[in-house]
């Protein structure tokens, strides 16, 4: 039972990963990126790419693709997500919608529906295992993945409180209007924000390509495992997102524990009741849903 | 060259006009007073002139250069800082964090946190609250803090006294004092009209809009500014303003 729990928890690292940038865009953007998995695809795509055709090692290769991820990430906002959100709040998400449909058969065309992996090309890191006190394995990767979340979330957050550039970022974010009028330049901050995430976006991509397999439609359940964690963990809270990540995981766990197809449905089991749980916590409960559906 | 110009400007609120071309200027060191009555404009043409409305027409001048088309954030680096109305704080951060806020455009000058907390003494033991938590004159202190932290040449004030008691709102006032015999140059809204008297060199009130009544506040008498105020000295246009 311990070895499941320590997997889980491990295996909450990658969901922490992935739920993070998704987490960050919403709480100092207040956009919710439904392009988040699939361009979490494109960058192991684009690692796969690199170290396939050109012999890079994924490690090396995210020194070109986490800037690649930024540069996108500072275009999506300047000329998709500034403009979209002029037309309301529900025109942004539409848009990366519609932007995710886009990636997912741009990289269908490119490279087919082949399914591919990072794994070989990590040599024996993906499958490597430390033994730990108790007779338990743990996979290398697991643990470099759930340090790389403990250091990014911990990074991002002393950037957030410590630094000027944070500061600005979480100004805008409250109050775009007024950080304007004390010098901040709220589009700016925006668009490196944005960038930000995008290199999380990044890094979630490569550990979901050395971790496991990806085809060109992988990004929707990693979209929505991202929303899940971010959801479990209080979307906005970085801190959150590790505890929402390992809640999922622990899930999933223990549900394929107690039954072979229960490892998905244990996940949103635990997603669903959390929502609930929130939802009346805020004094709309499933009663005041109900109501809200009969006077609409 | 004064220090600041406000020519024919005009703001429109979609179909609303709120300011129908005010002009003034303003020396530097000078303390200007805008009164008038609510939805007379006053809050429009500060937020024109900090760059949070773009004008319809017109111009703003700082020593001589055209302000027009710069957006907020580069103005409050050439020296225009407004603290806006109702304060507008970042309440998810601390009053440090706030004040530091201020500095983003790093125009140099010597306010610092510390000189801050200096001049409003009541903020030290809250330097590390969230604004959100604080009375209603502690967040006034952080506003005009925040303004001040990036070492304005015009500070822009608009109704410092909105919400506050009467003797925070004196407090407010000591602290403001020292800042125009410092030589500061001002602009403030209030709505307490001996207040306004009392504390500027020149009082423009403005009705519907436009300028209703300019002149050195030593010199105006109170009667004057209240017909102006409620548009008593239009005689024969027949029109009552609601």
């Amino acid at each position: 039972m311990s070895n499941q729990i320590i997997q889980g928890i491990l295996l909450g690292g990658y969901y922490a990963l992935i739920a993070c940038g998704l987490s960050f865009m919403f709480s100092v953007m207040r956009i919710i990126n439904l392009a988040h998995g699939s361009l979490a695809v494109f960058a192991a795509y684009a690692l796969w790419l690199l170290a396939s055709r050109f012999h890079v090692s994924p490690f090396a290769g995210l020194l070109i693709v986490l800037p690649l991820m930024a540069a996108i990430g500072w275009a999506l906002q300047r000329f998709l997500l500034e403009r979209s959100a002029r037309g309301g709040a529900l025109l942004p998400i539409l848009t990366t919608f519609g932007l995710a449909i886009v990636i997912d058969n741009l990289l269908f065309e490119q490279f087919g529906a082949d399914t591919r992996s990072l794994a070989p090309y990590i040599g024996s890191l993906s499958y490597d295992s430390w033994e730990w006190p108790g007779n338990i394995y743990v996979g290398k990767l697991a643990v470099i993945m759930f340090a790389t979340a403990v250091v990014l979330l911990g990074g991002l957050q002393l950037f957030l409180t410590r630094t000027r550039l944070g500061r600005s970022i979480r100004a805008t974010s409250e109050d775009p209007d007024t950080a304007g009028l004390v010098g901040v330049d709220a589009r700016r901050a925006n668009a490196i924000a944005a960038a930000i995430a995008m290199v999380t976006v990044g890094l979630a991509g490569a550990f979901l390509g050395m971790r496991a397999t990806f085809d060109p439609y992988a990004g929707a359940p990693q979209l929505l495992f991202a929303f899940e964690a971010a959801v479990i963990g209080g979307a906005g809270s970085l801190w959150g997102t590790l505890i929402g990540g390992i809640v999922l995981a622990l899930a999933q766990t223990l549900g394929a524990q107690v039954h072979p197809q229960g490892f998905l449905i244990g996940g949103h089991a635990v997603f669903l009741v959390v929502l609930f749980v929130r939802l009346s916590a805020s004094g709309l409960g499933v009663r005041g849903l109900l109501r809200l559906g009969r006077t609409s | 060259m004064s220090l600041l110009s406000v020519e024919n400007l005009v703001v429109r609120h979609g179909l609303l006009q709120a300011v129908r071309g005010v002009s003034f200027t303003i020396e530097r060191g000078e303390t200007l007073a805008l009164v008038g009555a609510n939805g007379a404009g006053k809050t429009t043409l500060l937020r024109a002139i900090a760059g949070a409305h773009q004008p319809a027409a017109g111009r703003v001048l700082l020593d001589g250069a055209d302000l027009t088309n710069i957006p907020s954030h580069r103005r409050v680096g050439m020296g225009v800082a407004l603290v806006p109305e109702g304060r507008r704080l970042f309440v998810q951060m601390t009053v440090e964090e706030n004040l530091l806020l201020g500095k983003t455009a790093g125009r140099p000058g010597d306010w610092s946190v510390d000189k801050v907390l200096e001049m409003f003494p009541n903020l030290k033991p809250r330097r590390h609250a969230k604004t959100g938590h604080l009375s209603g004159g502690e967040q006034q202190a952080t506003a005009i803090g925040r303004a001040l932290m990036s070492n304005p040449g015009v500070l822009l004030l608009d109704e410092v006294s909105l919400g506050l008691s009467p003797l925070i709102v004196d407090r407010v006032y000591a602290a403001l004092q020292g800042l125009i015999a410092s030589g500061t140059t001002i602009i403030l809204v209030e709505q307490d009209l001996n207040r306004a008297l009392a504390v500027s060199d020149r009082v423009i009130c403005m009705l519907e809009g436009r300028v209703a009544l300019e002149g050195p506040s030593k010199e105006v008498s109170r009667d004057e500014v209240t017909k102006a105020y409620f548009g008593l000295h239009r005689k024969g246009t027949g029109s009552v303003p609601a």
